[in-house]
Order: C-alpha cells, then structure tokens, then sequence
C-alpha cells in the first residue's frame, strides 16, 4: 500500500460499542427481513450450471439385480449420469464408520436411498429424469422396527455398557420397584432451507463447493475422498445456513459429494438441491428410541438403584449413532442422583434411513426415561412429582458423582429449581389446576416442572478444538473469520462481539465471513452446542495475538510502559496521547507490525476412557429448569399448552436476545418433538409423513400465550469459557419435557393422581386420548 | 409398525370437467421457450391473433378466439407483460427462475410452510385490498390484473419498512430463511391494521412456519404498532395502482410451451368456453390442483381460471339463504357465515392459513371431492344446495348429493359448479362443527364432524350430521341421525346413537389418525355436543385457549 485510506471521522456519542453482554441484534438481520441475505440457492448461477437428482430405491433392502439407465441418459436435458462405478476414490463416505456409500453398491438398505445421480439442464428436467431408470431388484426381508432389530441382535456398533455401585442388590434392596418400557419418537429436522450444495470445477482438477453444512471440513474432506484429489483442491464455503439443528452436520456431504462427482464428469458446474419430499425421504433424522427401566427407592422417592436400557434405532448405518446413543447413555441421568445404576446402550440397526445428529444429539431421549421414573415414583407414592425430583437432584459435596464417575461441580440444580417454583407460583398453581380439575368434566388441566442438566463437550475428544482468523485493515476495520458456522444461532455475532470486546471498538466494524476451508484448516463441525466456546475462544486468541503486538509496538514507538497503553471507546490511548483505532492501526503498519493472526482452543480437562465407561466427557454442565402448564380435552385428546417458565444457567450472557431467543427456539422444537411431530413408515419401510402437509412442526399458535424466559443472573461459570459464558444451543430442547409431564399430569387427574398413564412420543392428541381410555378403563374396573 | 396408507390429499384437478389425462411432455423445451418468450416480448405487440391451431401432441384444439398471448401485472410498481410463457409455471418459479428475484425461499413447494410468501394487491373501490398468498402454489397466469409485492420492494431506499425494522429490533430472526415469509403475511396484515392483537397476529401468521425462534418474538414484533405504515410507498402510489390494475380488463390468455391458461371475465365465456374445450382443467385457488404440478411433476394441458369471473365471485344474499359464487375465496365468506353459524367461522379459521384462505374457495373445497376436505361436511348437515351449470343450462343439486364415491361426483363433462346456497340459521336450531387435527392450526382433520339439531322441548326435532375424514367421501350419519330423531335427547339415546355410528362409518387408518381413534372420536363428538348443549357452562374446547 502506497498511500493509506482516509479514517472516518467517528462520533462517539451515536457510536454504540458492541461488546460482550449486550442484546446486539443478529448480523444479518437486516438481511434477513429484506430478503437480502443470500442462501446457495439463491446465489447467481453460473455459465453452463447443472441441475442434479438422484434415482431413489424402491425398497426398503433388497439386492439390485440390473440397473437399466438407457431411458434416463436419453431424456431431455440429460448431461451425465452416473452410478457408483463413475466414483473414481472412495464409495463410502461414513462419517465415523463405513457403511454410507454415496451411491448404493449392490444393494440398498432402506427405500429411497440414491442409487445413481443425473445431472441435467435444470432442475424440473432433472427431476424427471430419473424416473425413468429401470431397476430390478431381489427383495430382502427388511428390518423395520427396532424391538425386531434387538431381538436378531442387529446391531450397527456394539452395546455399551457405564456403571456404578451394584444396581441389582440396590434396586431388590430399596424397598420400592417399578419398572416400564416406553417409545420415543424420533423427529425431522425440518430446518426452512433444505439440503444444497453447489460444485464448481477449478482451474486444476479440483473442486469449489457452496454447501449448507455444519461441517465444511468434512465436506471438503469427503468430496477430495470419493473424486480421488488431495484435501487442498478442495475449498468449502458456508455463509450461512436456513437452519440445521444436526441435520446438515453430517448428512449434507452426501449432496456435496454427489454434485462433486456429477460436475467431475460433466465438467460443468452442478448445483443439487433437495425437494422437501426428497429431503425428509433421504436425510437421516432424530433417532427413535425404545428404553426400559427398572427402579428401586425409598419412601421418599429417592432412587437407590437403577437399571436403564437404552436402544437407539439408528438406521441403516452407523453414521454419528456410536455417539448419539453414548450421549443418551451420558444424559440417562439427567439431573438426579442415580446412586447405583447400571445403563445400557444399543445401537440397533433397521432399514430406514440413517438417523443422524438433531439438537441435543441422543441426550434428550435418554432424559425421557428418567423424567418418566419421576413421575411413576410420585404417583407411586401419592407425592407431588416435583418434590420427588427435587428428593433426587445432584448434591453438592454428596450425591454428586454420576453413572460414568464424573463430579458434579458447579451444581447450582437446587437454586434453579427452587427460584423457579417460585417465581413461577408453583404451588399455587398446582392448587388452581387441582381446583380447576375438580370443577371441570371434560378439560383437565396438568403442571410440571422439569430440570435439565446438560453436558458440554463433544464426546469425542479430538472435536474439541477450533481456529480463527483475525485481519485488521489500514482503515481499522476488522475481518473476522473461524471454523463455526452460522445457522441462525447467532454465532457470528457472538463472536464479533467477543472480538469487538477484546479490542474495544463497535462490533459493526467487525466484518464476518463464509466459513471456508481455505481460511481456517481443519474444522469440528458446529455441533454439540460448542460453537461459541470453541470458536469464540479461538477468535479472541487471535485478537489477543494482534493486541498484544498493538501494545508491544506502543512501548517501543512512544517509549510507554504497559499501564500506559489503552483500548476504549474505539481509541488507543497512550500515555497522554489519544488515537482513533483506524489512527492508530495505520501508524502500527506504517511501523511494520502484522495486523494478522489466527488463534487456536483446545478445550482442557476433558477425557473419557470408554474401556472403563469412566471420566470427565463434559468440560462443564449447562442447567436449567422449565415449568408447563397445559389444558388437554379428555374426548378427543386435543390439547393447548398454556404458560411456560423457563430459568436458565447460561454463565455470563454474550448476548441475552440471543440466548433467550435459542431458548425459546429450542423450547418449542422440543414441543413439536413430543407432541405433534409424528414420523410415520408404513410396513414396506416408506415414509408416510414426507412433507409438511403430513408432518407437524409447532406453528405460531402453539407457541403458549404466556412464555417467560429469564437467564439465571449473576452465576458466571466456573470453568474458564469465554468470558465465562454457557453454551445454550440444545440444552433448552430438553426443557419441553416440562410439557409431556404436564399432559401426564393432567391424564393422571382423572386417576386422582394415583395412576401414571402411559403416554409414548410424541404425545399426539391420539396418544392422549388413549392415555385418557386407559385411566378411564381402570377406573371403570375399580368400580 | 402398523401398516398405513398414505393419507396425503390425492392430487387431483378439482373442477375437473372429466378426468384428465396428464401427458408427459417434452418439457424441456421449456426453458427454451421462456428465454425466446422473452425476448419475443420485446419484438411483440399486443395484436390480437386467432390461435386454432390443434395441440401438437394432444390433437386438442383450443378453441376460444385469442384475443392476446399475454397476461398484465404489477411487479411491485412496474407494469409486466408476458407472453407465450408455460402457465405451468408458478409465481414462485417465475420469480427465483426468471426473474432471478431470490428474496422469495421456496421452503416447500407444497403451500404448507409459507416462506414463499407474497402479497397480492388488487383494487377494491379506490383503496387496495392486500393478501397474502403461497407463490409456490399460484400461477402465473393467475396475476393477470394484480399487483404482485415481493419482499425486495418493502425497503424504502435504505430504510427498512416498519414491519422489517419490528422484526430487526425484536429479534425475530436467526437462520433467517423463513423471514421474508413472515415479513410479508405481517405486512398484509399491517394494511388493514396497524395495531393488531395476539389473536389477530396469530391467525395471519399461522401459514408461516419458524423452526429457530419458537414465535415469541415474532408475535412481538407483529404486535408493534405500525403507524409508520400509513405513509409507505405503497400509500403513496395508491391511486397510480389503481389506475394501472383497473385499465387491465382484457380476459388473460397465456400460452406456452403448448399449454394454454384461460382467464374469462364472464360466466358466459366460461360457460362457452367449456363446452368447446371438454378437456380443460378448472383452476380457482390452485391450493391444491398445483400440488400435482410441483409434487408430481405433472403438467396441466389447459388451465382455465376462474379468479376473473365475476358472477363466479359474487355474493348474494336473501331472508333465507346466503348464496356463494364458487370461487369466493374463504377470506370473503369466513365473517359472513360466522355470523349465522359461529361454530363454522371458527372452524374455517383453522383450515389451511390465511395465506390458504385468500385463495382457496368453497367451489374449489367442494368440487375437488377430497374426503378430507372440511367444508363438505359442514354444507351436507346444513343442507346446503348448489348450482351446476353447463353451457346455458343449469340445474340444482343438493352438496349431499354431489359426492358419488370416492373422487367420483355427479359433475358432467363441461359442467362447472356456479354456487353454493347455504340456509340462513333458524332459530332453535343449534350449528355444531368440531375439527380434530394433530396440530390446531394449518393441518388437514383427521375427523371432522359437523351437527344441525333442533331440540324441541325434550325430543330432537330434527337433526343432519355429516362426517369428514370418516369414509371415502364427506358422508351423512344417517344411521346415527335415525337414532336421535324423535327420541328424547337423553345420554341413554346419545349412546345409542354413539353406537350407530359404527353403522355408518368404517373409518381407515392413515398417518394422521387410525381407524380406532377416528371412531372413538367421532363418538366423542357427539356426546361433546350432548355436553355442550345440555350445559353451557361446562368448558369443552381447548381451541379456546389461545
């Protein structure tokens, strides 16, 4: 640079410095609400771009016999088409473990997956290209329910198992025993924006790839993979994804892949992007789970031992599953005290599409069974549910070491429970609901309170680790860049904040960027609530390299001591001498010193040995507590969730609209997860509810008409995050189990809260209804 | 796993004059054509021509004297003219694909998530009345004399339109994807009323579905009053807008790639039209017909649009009756009706979104025959009678009698649905309609009952019920109603009739419901109605809750 640019004068008043702790809106907000911001689909196409569609099996397992392609290549519009014989490097792309072809090799293993890909002129063209393939197949008995799965033994990865005490002799010893099963359902993603990815050949055999996907290193990792190319012909690049929640953390390679291997042979550009019904046919989704238990307590409610099996239906393949259901193993505690406890884990296999990662990644349905123990020992006992959570929460110097022997610190469980029976008016309201029901003879009213105790790390120690990259240019302004991507949880804001922070100017002149593998190297996918810890850290590293040589170089240049040099209010102050940032960052390169710097994070003292399901997996835990209140009809099994408290521990906010707006967000996926979204196959393995016309997610109304978020104030946390914070992506998910114990409550009413009636998820008002039937039957034979 | 069969609405052509059928054709000509279309629109003048050319492929001749190969309307404020564009094409695909205007996501396709949101402005006296639509469902060709409102036009140079600027300062979007979705329902919304409450907010934003902010902060920022509003650009350039839509009078015809798209102004047309061409597929709201189009990637060979018929869109009004034009959209009638039978108001309030409502019509949602659909029910226990029209005759029919078995009704070829008269509510008769669905708002009934009684003294005098969702068509209880007629209105007789039930209906399964729960409920719903007219005090609807 020869001549350096002018700095703008900057008024201090109307300056508004970001920072950490404030409400500062997402960085593309504005965009969003003007349409502005730019998803892969909408991004200009280029000269000669390709539209590419995948050929679908018709069934749920079976051998493929011929593959007849001759109709599709000569359809209109056609320019490739290819099978997995067209791969020149690896066919499968498993994640963690083999089992994913891209493209299915000789058989196929649940019905829609992808047996060969065309790439045409447009997207309709495409589209209808490949039903004109003529496939034979040998039919396979398929496996279509995970009871069938655990009775053949047909596992994905093997059982697992975490332990502590002797819970048999604990369980026939307590005095109490109950024992149950129940089905968890799984749930579809539906993020707004669908799979997509585009790629474009460059200049030297490699491959530019648009992906919407929570792990661009994978992307990149997996497409170098199956074209057969090194990882540096590869660059991947997220700006911002229309919502992911674990379902592009994994399972958006395969399209990348695909659209690689397509504009490999064509030569041309080629973008693929999921129909919705292709979308929820072919990507994986929240496991379904089936557990049991059996529990032994005292009279207090106390639990003494336990016996907990979890079975994830994992799907055709072992995708994350090993992970998904070691966490629901982990989580199968939630927030209590299990004394002794014996958990079990199985990845079952059956022919359906691979389950994946969904906000709270297996946690939530190993949460389920305990929360479900709470409620049948307090109608056990003729005990208010709460109080016998509130008998078994974690304590602080006893009763607080968990099933895979890692202390509870921090444990702030009680104070949570507590602030929030209050402020909630508990008691009051339970003696409202009571009064209610005994005055009402066709709506019933229920109330819970759950907590939620969530560990943060991932599970996989290598994962935890991030880097950043942080310019500075001449005119002050900053360039922010690290592995996280934004998919609307508003990292890229936290993290310009955090940035902002560390050199104390307005958080609007950090510039954020895509994600991109030729940026920063070597990615986590953003997954397991981590992004800001991680990445958040690694910028400010970053930030904090390049301070430290603004400082150095102003005890040299001005002959200061340390004390002497400071950054506020977007000025450098040093000694008496006041400069603007821009000022002063222009006389810092004038002097020569880089204004460049990556940072890196490790997470500290996590391990885990899986040999002796023992050690510290969670550098931290993320608590909180939700109270719901809801209405149901006993005719038809309708119902309306009225008021919802939520009081969460998220450390010291980076952003208090964001962290409440992830927990009311989180909240209310949790809701449709439990209640109106209902995954449906039929018994040749197709997926019955494909579209939204089928398939429920929460609309406006069913958000409740009273919702009350707070963030537990002054409770920063323990362990060295940054700035103290807590993660805060999927721990609110498992808050809505408040809202399942309160449709129980109120079906237990007819009980007199003497029954605990089944109600498996998601509680449809079906479910409900029959829960209703079942009270109502026994009550009858009592008479 | 139990074994379900699909329970999605069958795409069918609802107006069908007879069962089409769809020809794949060469559509990839498509593209092609659209580009040529494009550049021809330069080169052409709007002259006049006679297209009696036979349909390549189909050997169908379109028959109706082409007065122009163009439709007319506003984008935002420009005029735009097109021609000899495939009418296949939706409103949506004409913005992301040709007009590479990509504010508008496509979250479906499917009408069922609403980020496709547009509005449509059409002129109503000197004022605009604004709607919002799915444009993932409309047709092209069904913009002819509208204004079409897309979400890059709501900025006013720099500045954010107060509807954007509330959702900003709320925090009301995270991914971001279904917010300029939301932004134009609010925006519609906002026309008519700049202060909305919960309730109102709820209901014009149902159709739009967030999966990352669970909706608070959305209800906030819609709730934000938007005095601001009354002097946008669009206030501004009212009368320029009206005076540009109203000189577009001229019937739309659109032509491409061999298919055709018909928009007659007048029922005579229309009548003429379908005589000539038998073939043709009656296009009103599209909610549903389109989904053939988008999801099964069929194509409609001729399109003929019922939106610009006026006597088609006229409501009138006697002592006794309350007769609908059939494509009224449910926008129009949902208020009307409400006020003889406020149970139906606000079950139709649940069905689809108001994006749905503002195009769907009770001609639409009686003619396609779905066993799903909600209004058959409610017109078959009220009685309601309809007009069929064919060429210059018509002739009357009970709605009861319209359904034949499944997707099999009584509509002749060239025959079209003209109205439907509904009775006017008389006094000592009670109107009962339950919608059970998974979700309250936006989702298809698993059981629909709808229930006329009159109890005089203790006995039922009369009483018609009929069942959504509970055969393969929308089907009387008449067993159940023989039960109750006459008998005195007793539990003893409430379970009698609860048992008829299992006369009338054998219900399957699906994914919204099974067969055993379908029945349950539509028990169930009577001995509702039993509660709810034997005690008014006692509460028995949740949906109240909101």
């Amino acid at each position: 640079m020869r001549k350096l640019t002018d700095i703008q004068e900057q008024d201090l008043q109307t300056l508004g410095l970001g920072g950490v702790g404030k409400s500062k809106k997402h960085e593309s907000a504005d965009k969003h609400v003007s349409g502005e911001a730019i998803y892969i689909d909408d991004r200009p196409e280029l000269r000669g771009q390709l539209h590419a569609a995948v050929g679908q099996s018709a069934y749920a397992h079976a051998n493929i016999k011929n593959i007849d392609l001759t109709k599709v290549k000569k359809a209109k519009g056609v320019v490739a088409v290819i099978t997995v014989a067209d791969v020149p490097g690896h066919v499968d792309i498993g994640p963690v473990f083999p089992g994913d072809p891209v493209l299915a090799i000789d058989k196929v293993e649940y019905l829609g997956q992808p047996i060969f890909a065309v790439a045409a002129t447009s997207y309709d063209l495409a589209r209808r290209a490949v039903k004109l393939a003529k496939i034979e197949y040998e039919e396979l008995e398929p496996v279509l329910c995970v009871k069938d799965a655990l009775a053949k033994q047909n596992f994905v990865r093997p059982p697992f198992t975490m332990k502590r005490g002797d819970s048999d002799a604990a369980i026939e010893q307590a005095g109490n025993k109950l024992s149950g099963e129940m089905y968890i359902g799984g749930q579809e993603h539906f993020y707004l924006e669908g799979q997509v990815s585009t790629a474009e050949p460059t200049e030297d055999g490699g491959m530019v790839v648009f992906s919407s996907s929570q792990h661009p290193s994978e992307v990149q990792k997996l497409v170098a993979e199956v074209l057969a190319i090194p990882l540096n012909k590869v660059i991947v690049d997220t700006r911002r994804m229309g919502g992911g929640f674990g379902g592009k953390e994994t399972q958006a390679a395969p399209w990348a892949c695909i659209a690689a291997l397509l504009a490999r042979v064509s030569k041309k550009p080629v973008k693929f992007k999921l129909s919705r019904v292709d979308d929820m046919v072919m990507t994986g989704k929240r496991h379904p789970f089936y557990n049991t238990y059996e529990v032994g307590f005292n009279n207090k409610g106390m639990i003494k031992g336990i016996n907990i099996t979890v079975n994830g239906d994992c799907g055709y393949s072992p995708d994350l599953s090993d992970a998904i259901v070691d966490r629901a193993m982990f989580h199968s505690d939630n927030a209590y005290y299990l004394d002794n406890a014996t958990v079990t884990g199985n990845r079952c296999k059956t022919n359906t599409v691979s389950h994946t990662a969904f906000r709270g990644f297996g946690g939530p349905q190993g949460m389920m069974t305990i929360e479900r123990v709470m409620d049948d020992i307090a109608r056990h006992l003729g005990k208010d549910p709460l109080q016998v959570r509130k008998v078994n929460l974690y304590g602080q110097d006893k009763r607080n070491e968990t099933h895979y022997h890692q202390t509870v610190e921090h444990n702030n469980l009680d104070k949570l429970v507590t602030t929030l029976a209050d402020t909630s008016d508990y008691k009051t309201r339970r003696k409202a609901v009571a009064d209610f029901n005994a005055q009402s003879p066709i709506l019933k009213k229920g109330l819970a309170l759950t907590p939620l105790k969530f560990g943060i790390s991932f599970t996989v120690q290598h994962l935890n680790q991030a880097g950043a990259l942080v310019h500075i240019y001449t005119d002050g302004t900053i360039s922010l860049n690290h592995g996280g991507t934004e998919m609307g949880q508003g990292l890229f804001t936290k993290v310009a904040q955090i940035v902002a922070e560390e050199f104390k100017v307005d958080v609007d002149t950090v510039g954020v960027s895509a994600t991109r593998t030729d940026k920063v190297p070597n990615t986590s996918p953003t997954a397991a609530s981590s992004g800001t810890d991680l990445n958040g850290k690694a910028a400010q590293n970053a930030a904090k390299t390049i301070k430290q040589r603004l400082i150095k170089f102003a005890i040299e240049h001005f002959s200061v001591n340390k004390e002497a040099v400071k950054f506020a209010n977007s000025q450098v102050t040093v000694g008496e001498q006041t400069f603007a940032f821009g000022e002063f960052v222009q006389l810092a390169y004038m002097n020569r010193v880089s204004l460049s710097s990556t940072g890196y994070y490790k997470t500290p003292k996590i391990h885990f040995d899986r040999a002796t399901a023992k050690g510290r997996p969670f550098f931290y835990f993320a608590n909180g507590a939700a109270v719901s209140e809801v209405i149901i009809d006993t005719l038809t099994g309708e119902y309306k969730l009225l008021r919802t408290d939520i009081l969460q521990d998220v450390g010291t906010s980076l952003n208090p609209a964001i962290d409440i707006g992830q927990l009311e967000g989180g909240f209310i996926q949790g809701v449709g997860w439990l209640t109106t979204e209902e995954l449906m196959w039929n018994d040749k393995g197709r997926l019955l509810s494909n579209n939204p016309a089928t398939y429920k997610i929460p609309a406006i109304s069913d958000a409740p008409p009273e919702f009350r978020v707070d963030l537990m104030p002054d409770d920063p946390n323990r362990e060295h995050t940054v700035y103290n914070s807590k993660a805060v992506g999927e721990p609110p998910l498992m808050l809505a189990i408040s809202v399942w114990s309160a449709l129980r409550d109120a079906v237990s009413s007819l009980s007199g809260y003497k029954l605990s009636p089944t109600l498996d998820t998601p509680a449809t008002p079906e479910k409900v209804l029959w829960a209703v039937e079942e009270m109502n039957a026994i009550q009858r034979l009592k008479e | 796993m139990s074994s379900f069969n699909s329970g999605r609405i069958p795409f069918i052509n609802y107006f069908s004059v007879q069962s089409v059928k769809f020809l794949r054709l060469p559509l990839g000509q498509s593209m092609l054509f659209l580009r040529m279309a494009l550049l021809l629109r330069v080169l052409l003048t709007n002259k006049s021509r006679i297209n009696k050319q036979p349909h390549p492929v189909t050997g169908i001749e379109w028959k109706t004297l082409m007065t122009t190969n163009t439709i007319r309307f506003l984008h935002n404020d420009q005029l735009v003219e097109l021609n000899n564009l495939d009418p296949n094409l939706t409103i949506l695909q004409y913005l992301r694909e040709e007009q590479h205007a990509t504010g508008t996501k496509e979250g479906c396709a499917s009408g069922d998530c609403g980020a496709c949101t547009v509005v449509l402005a059409e002129p109503d006296g000197d004022k605009l009345s604004y709607k919002s639509v799915n444009s993932c469902i409309g047709f092209v060709g069904s913009l002819h004399g509208k204004q079409l409102i897309t979400v890059e036009h709501l900025k006013d140079g720099d500045k954010l339109h107060p509807v954007q600027q509330s959702l900003v300062d709320n925090h009301g979007s995270q991914c971001g994807f279904c917010t300029p979705g939301f932004v134009m329902s609010a925006f519609a919304l906002h026309k008519h009323n700049d202060s909305p409450n919960r309730a109102e907010v709820v209901e014009a934003l149902a159709g739009n579905l967030c999966r990352c902010t669970g909706y608070r902060s959305i209800i906030d920022a819609a709730m934000t009053p938007t005095k601001d509003t009354a002097k946008d650009a669009f206030v501004k350039n009212t009368k320029k807008t009206i005076k540009q839509l109203n000189q577009i009078t001229e019937p739309a015809n659109l032509n491409g790639n061999n298919h055709q798209f018909y928009a007659p102004t007048n029922i005579k047309d229309l009548a003429k039209h379908l005589v000539d061409n038998p073939k043709s597929t009656l296009l009103a709201g599209g909610t549903d017909l389109a989904l053939g189009v988008t999801q099964n990637l069929s194509t409609i060979e001729q399109l003929v649009y019922l939106g610009n018929v006026v006597e088609l869109n006229q409501i009138e009004q006697t002592n006794t009756h309350i007769k609908l034009g059939a494509a009224v959209t449910y926008s129009r009638f949902t208020n009307l009706l409400g006020e003889q039978y406020p149970d139906l108001a606000q079950m139709i309030e649940r069905i689809g979104s108001t994006q749905i409502r503002n195009s769907g019509t009770l001609g639409g949602n009686i003619g396609n025959a779905s066993p799903i659909g909600d209004m058959p029910p409610a017109m078959i226990a009220l009685n309601a009678t309809m007009t069929l029209r064919k060429g210059e005759k018509t002739r009357e029919i009970a709605v009861e009698d319209y359904f034949k078995d499944y997707k099999v009704t009584d509509l002749e070829k060239s025959e079209f649905i003209q109205d439907i008269s509904i009775p006017k509510a008389q006094d000592g008769q009670h109107f009962k309609v339950y919608k059970v669905s998974k979700r309250i708002d936006d989702d298809i009934s698993a059981v629909l009952a709808s229930i006329l009684i009159e109890i005089d003294g203790k006995k039922v005098k009369s009483v018609s019920m009929a069942f959504g969702g509970m055969a393969a068509i929308p089907k009387r209880a008449k067993a159940c109603e023989k039960a109750l007629l006459g008998k005195p209105w007793t539990q003893t007789n409430v379970d009698k009739a609860k048992k008829a039930l299992a006369k009338d209906f054998q219900p399957m399964s699906d994914v919204r419901a099974s067969d055993a729960y379908r029945m349950k409920v539509a028990q169930n719903l009577l001995q509702k109605c039993f509660i709810e007219l034997q005690n008014r005090t006692i509460e028995t609807r949740v949906a109240n809750y909101a």
